[in-house]
């Protein structure tokens, strides 16, 4: 091959992905920088933004202990959520995995049913749940008698944690249902004729098989449910702010634009910096499994 | 008293029969092959044996107790998979020593076994290395070693070479027979594989469409076969048209100009089988064109054309002439040599 045809050759690749490159600067790391750099610029209820480099806004976020809780607030509830869906997801996609043809595919779609539906018209059905102490929930748990006084839904981080997990659960239930596709049909029937029963064979044999798609979908589940902002805007509203409502309120309201901006960096920097580690980790814990 | 022993065994899917009238009782220390094409419900037995499967009709003793009422956890059967099965997270060690494990062997004792298990099978040293980083020889061994460690009753190997190449396959076929020797432990063999089931069997059940063809040692079952399918499946053969006339005395049995006295019993017209390797060219017997003629190494394969249809003839490399493509020749066969199908009582 000549010099010239394997320049042309290196070069090719670059030729033939730069309309998607291109689009990926334009639309994603450009507006990314252009937030960073808001981020450190000035602002006054008067003299609106100031394109300055300081650290005012950062040293807010870091002093104020407001968003120190709005932060803690946000993970505890992406923890939470993510807790519940593996919980409740994984031995939802394993019953899922064990039906029958027809069966499978019907509640297959009953658990994608969530996705399916607009975020704001689900997250207010959980509201018309909710709502308030006389809310459908309620009523069926105190007639259940399995409470005495109504639980407060709205508003509060329980319910936020229960209306994520329940947009969040098809994220878990897929990702563990791949990794149950992997498993050898015949695994289970080996651990039996060596003398396992059935809590065993899924303890030993089926769960350390699967945990990489747990934790896959718990990484998926995290880092979409620290970002939420729908779901949260309308279960805690304005009383109980998250990270994603709290940069939209510096946005949208306090017009303070840098501030929401510092906001939505350390956001996203402390989200990359958790869901690339905890990768790295679980690659390392579950190398003979991945493989 | 036989060991295992399966009693008018059936397994019906809805409506459909995939196993019926499955009998067979097997002896301590025997080696039994079930051999048949695929879908002859050969796995679907093992599987009634193994408990992964209810028999829809009929018993399954072991040391004359019936095992429908043991749970396959508690059978104590040993199984090796046609894909092992072999638990991808644990190290082979970890493998081999998960049954002793559910058995509450205690640890010492526990990898002393597993070491000798590993070492029976040629893997000494292979302990800590996790299946997906061996080969398929290798985790065919450690299966092997995984069901063998907890002194199985019974060991059920479900096609558990027909993953390997044909080289791997003749090593561990040997192998296998050799650790089934030394060991003598009951086996049972589900194959497709004719030559697997010849070379490492006792007995032989061959199976068609869910039915036993015939029960027997692998020369019985290759010389003597008890069905057109049985004589089909194991190796090849000639299956020629016969009459058997009673008018002419002494009676004889005549397939075109071949002829010999007429075996007692028999009349009418009668199918006759003769394996290839016993046809010999000769100057009297059926009249055969040579169409073509391939050369094998140790022997040539003659594919030819006869009055009673196409016939196939082996013959020994052992240095003399032999017939070439066009070649009109005689075969005849000793009578001895075929089996006789069908007929009407004399």
């Amino acid at each position: 091959m000549s010099a010239a045809a394997e320049e042309r050759n290196a070069r090719a690749p670059w030729a033939l992905t730069a309309p998607a490159l291109m689009l990926f600067v334009g639309v994603l790391l450009i507006p990314l920088a252009m937030t960073v750099m808001l981020s450190f610029h000035d602002w006054g209820q008067y003299k609106g933004i100031e394109p300055v480099f300081i650290l005012k806004n950062w040293h807010e976020i870091a002093t104020d202990p407001y968003y120190a809780e709005m932060f803690w607030r946000t993970f505890r509830i992406a923890v939470l959520t993510t807790l519940l869906t593996a919980v409740l997801g994984a031995p939802e996609a394993y019953i899922l995995n064990r039906m029958s043809g027809r069966w499978k595919s019907f509640f297959l779609l009953v658990i994608l049913g969530p996705l399916l539906i607009s975020v704001v018209a689900r997250t207010l059905g959980w509201a018309l749940l909710f709502g308030g102490n006389n809310g459908l929930v309620n009523k069926l748990l105190m007639s259940a008698g399995l409470i005495r006084f109504p639980i407060p839904f709205m508003f509060t981080e329980t319910g936020m944690v229960i209306a994520l997990a329940h947009v969040m659960m098809p994220f878990m239930v897929l990702s563990v249902w791949a990794a149950l596709q992997r498993l050898n049909p015949q695994i289970e029937n080996a651990a039996m004729s060596l003398g396992a029963g059935p809590v065993t064979i899924i303890r030993r044999i089926i769960m350390p098989q699967i945990m990489p798609g747990v934790l896959s979908g718990a990484i998926i589940v995290f880092s979409l449910s620290a970002s939420a902002f729908a779901t949260p805007a309308i279960i805690g509203g304005r009383r109980l702010k998250v990270a994603a409502t709290l940069a939209y309120d510096e946005f949208l309201n306090t017009l303070n634009w840098p501030l929401g901006a510092a906001v939505a960096t350390l956001l996203l920097v402390a989200l990359v910096l958790i869901v690339v580690g905890s990768n790295a980790l679980i690659e390392r814990r579950y190398a003979e499994v991945f493989r | 008293m036989a060991y295992l022993e399966l009693e008018g065994v059936a397994k019906q899917f809805g409506a459909q029969t995939v196993v019926d009238d499955f009998s067979l009782a097997v002896g301590k220390g025997e080696f039994i092959s079930f051999l048949g094409p695929s879908g002859c419900g050969k796995t679907t037995t093992l599987q009634m044996i193994a408990g992964f499967l209810d028999p829809t009709r009929g018993a399954i003793r072991l040391e004359g107790k019936d095992l429908a009422a043991i749970h396959p956890a508690k059978r104590g059967l040993g199984i090796v998979f046609q894909s092992y099965a072999l638990f991808p997270h644990m190290t082979a060690a970890e493998n081999v020593a998960f049954g002793l494990e559910m058995r509450n062997v205690p640890r010492g004792e526990r990898a002393e076994r597993v070491r000798a298990a590993l070492a029976m099978v040629g893997l000494a040293g292979f302990e800590d290395r996790h299946p997906r980083r061996m080969s398929g020889g290798q985790q065919q061994r450690v299966a092997l070693a995984r069901a063998l460690v907890i002194k199985p009753s019974v060991l059920l190997l479900d096609e558990p070479l027909s993953n390997l190449d044909a080289k791997l396959r003749e090593e561990m076929q040997i192998e296998l027979r050799q650790i089934q020797r030394t060991i003598g432990t009951t086996t049972i063999l589900v194959t497709h594989d004719q030559n697997e089931a010849m070379s490492l069997s006792d007995r032989i059940v061959v199976m068609s469409q869910g039915r036993i063809e015939q029960i027997g040692t692998p020369q019985e079952t290759y010389e003597k076969p008890a069905s057109a399918f049985v004589s089909q499946f194991l190796g090849k053969t000639n299956d020629f048209a016969a009459t058997i006339d009673r008018a002419s005395a002494p009676a004889r049995l005549i397939a075109g100009s071949w002829s010999a006295p007429a075996p007692a019993g028999l009349s009418g017209p009668v199918t006759i089988s003769i394996r290839p390797e016993r046809i010999g060219f000769g100057d009297a017997g059926l009249s055969a064109k040579i169409i073509t003629r391939i050369f094998q190494g140790n022997h040539w394969l003659f594919q030819c054309e006869s009055e009673c249809g196409p016939a196939i003839v082996i013959r020994q490399n052992d240095g003399e002439r032999q017939p070439a493509e066009g070649e009109a020749v005689r075969l005849s066969w000793r009578p001895e040599d075929m089996s006789v199908r069908g007929g009407a009582a004399a």
